[in-house]
């Protein structure tokens, strides 16, 4: 297993907690794995975005030029990272805030409302474990249970007010990631 | 010690801490800043020293008086802000006063921008500052390496009275991965006998980068120049990989050899006779191994995130003995293992066609 995973959205949207969630995920279960966030100007205003590679191997080079996996937040991530996922790829759109749909056919796509979602669930910030739960079920590159541990882990006491409905939206997306069948 | 996910600059703040570091001065520059911010939180707590100086100039002066009490001092910056710090390094280097210094290299020249870089290889491995001498430079390619090197850099710095660069760049610095933290050592009190400690009950020291007579000065730099001389016997260090029957031997430092691997990988899997060879030790420069390589291989590939500046030590390395060429990307761009597998294949092809 070698999987390049770009997550991709607007600051706010938990685009880099969500890749760091995935990673301290990754090292529980004893996998390799490296996080690099996208810094500079773009992290002021424009498209935010971060890139794990998980792997059984020891990791060679954490940068990559065409992501296995690429999971998007915004409308200006669809159209500077569609062309990029490699053919055979995953690409998992928030379809709330899409304006055109993915046009590439050698990719499997899954689009989901996780915006609004996550509205409905009382936090509009929680769609990044919406879009994380319905990866996962493309890809199970991690357990689900240590998921939700490491999770709980990190919101700690002083935000664990903010378990609940992060775990609630996770189990959304795992929902809307089983009923949204990926069309290749 | 339990295995964390850690981020460079974190790490590298950490580790010299856990080093023993005594006393910390620093001015914030991206993308380094986060080693400044963990010292302000850290230093202070356990009854450390961190001061955030006025500039870069203050900072390396700082560093210079606490290292010539015999304190375990250290500054960190990123590429201007070393250009700054250029007069104290060379003070520093007279004066054989132990000091580490971090520099998360961004990209140049000039204010240039935030993104990784290695192009400043030329200035930290030729002097780093005016006069005849150099700094022990070491680059690690991964979390851990960066760890274990900033331990080992606090110890080569007082082994040699020298000044010790420990060189990364943006990307590493802001990389997060899985590593091992040393366990704490403590400050340690005992200062060494040339230290600055207040000359109770005996004669002073004088620590001075100054000496206006002209054979005298000499003499520093002769005495200078030994000790260098010994340095580059004992400390060239450096990692390899499938080298054993290559024909081809990529050479890159840092993350630049780190993401070569990648590329020289996949190349062997295609069955390319390809090896990788990564300095750590950037000054001194590992060219007796690579002196060694260039008896058996064919050519060498140098991969750099600059124009080209180590392959310069790798052709007089390899003394004209076997063809160096060099592919490098510039100005914060990193370059992808799909472009270096383009260059080992390209390369190749031409060695084994017999051109």
């Amino acid at each position: 297993m070698h999987e390049e995973i770009i997550f991709a959205g607007f600051g706010g949207q938990g685009v880099m907690f969500v890749g760091q969630l995935l990673a301290y995920t990754a090292l529980a279960e004893e996998k390799h794995v490296t996080w690099i966030p996208s810094y500079g100007p773009e992290m002021r205003g424009g498209t935010a975005n971060c890139t794990v590679v998980v792997s059984d191997e020891p990791i060679g080079s954490p940068v990559c030029k065409h992501p296995s996996v690429a999971v998007i937040f915004n409308n200006p991530s669809l159209e500077k990272y569609e062309a990029m996922v490699t053919p055979g790829g995953l690409l998992v759109v928030n379809s709330s805030m899409m304006v055109h749909p993915p046009t590439r056919t050698d990719l499997e796509v899954v689009m989901l409302p996780a915006t609004a979602t996550a509205s409905e669930i009382g936090d509009v910030r929680v769609s990044n474990m919406i879009m994380l739960g319905a990866m996962l079920i493309h890809r199970a590159l991690v357990d689900r249970a240590t998921v939700e541990h490491v999770l709980i882990e990190k919101l700690g006491t002083r935000k664990a007010h903010l378990q609940a409905i992060n775990l609630t939206a996770f189990e959304r997306g795992i929902t809307l990631g089983q009923t949204q069948q990926a069309s290749v | 010690m339990a295995v964390e996910l850690l981020k460079g600059n974190e790490a590298i703040a950490e580790a010299a801490i856990r080093a023993g570091l005594e006393a910390y001065f620093g001015y914030p520059i991206t993308p380094q800043t986060e080693i400044l911010e963990h010292m302000a939180r850290r230093m202070p707590d356990l009854g450390r020293a961190f001061i955030q100086a006025e500039s870069e100039v203050a900072s390396i002066n700082m560093v210079y008086g606490a290292a010539c009490t015999g304190a375990r001092a250290m500054t960190s910056s990123s590429s201007p802000g070393i250009s700054l710090m250029q007069e104290g390094f060379s003070y520093i280097a007279c004066s054989e006063v132990p000091c580490v210094v971090v520099d998360v290299m961004r990209g140049g020249p000039g204010l240039g921008n935030i993104d990784p870089s290695q192009a400043d290889y030329f200035q930290v491995t030729r002097s780093a500052g005016h006069g005849d001498f150099h700094a022990i430079v070491l680059a690690p390619a991964s979390v851990q390496e960066a760890i274990d090197l900033m331990v080992e850099a606090f110890d080569l710095a007082e082994k040699y009275r020298t000044l010790v660069f420990v060189v990364a760049d943006g990307l590493l610095g802001q990389m997060m991965e899985p590593a091992q933290l040393p366990p704490m050592k403590p400050v340690h009190k005992n200062r060494p006998d040339w230290a600055l400690t207040g000359a109770v009950n005996r004669e002073p020291n004088i620590i001075t980068s100054l000496e206006l007579n002209a054979p005298a000065l000499e003499e520093v730099n002769l005495r200078l120049q030994a000790k260098l001389a010994e340095i580059r016997k004992h400390e060239q260090r450096w990692a390899e990989l499938w080298t054993d029957d290559a024909k081809l031997v990529v050479v890159g430092y840092g993350m630049s050899g780190r993401i070569a691997q990648t590329a020289v990988k996949q190349a062997r899997r295609e069955g390319m006779k390809v090896g990788l060879l990564r300095p750590i030790s950037l000054w001194p420069f590992p060219e007796k191994r690579l002196s060694t390589l260039a008896d058996q291989v064919d050519a060498f590939l140098v991969i750099e995130m600059n124009a080209g500046q180590m392959v310069d030590d790798v052709r007089l390395s390899a003394g004209g003995q076997v063809p160096v060429s060099f592919y490098g990307r510039m100005g914060g761009v990193v370059p992808v293992p799909e472009e270096i597998y383009h260059e080992i294949t390209t390369l190749y092809e031409k060695l084994t066609s017999g051109e």
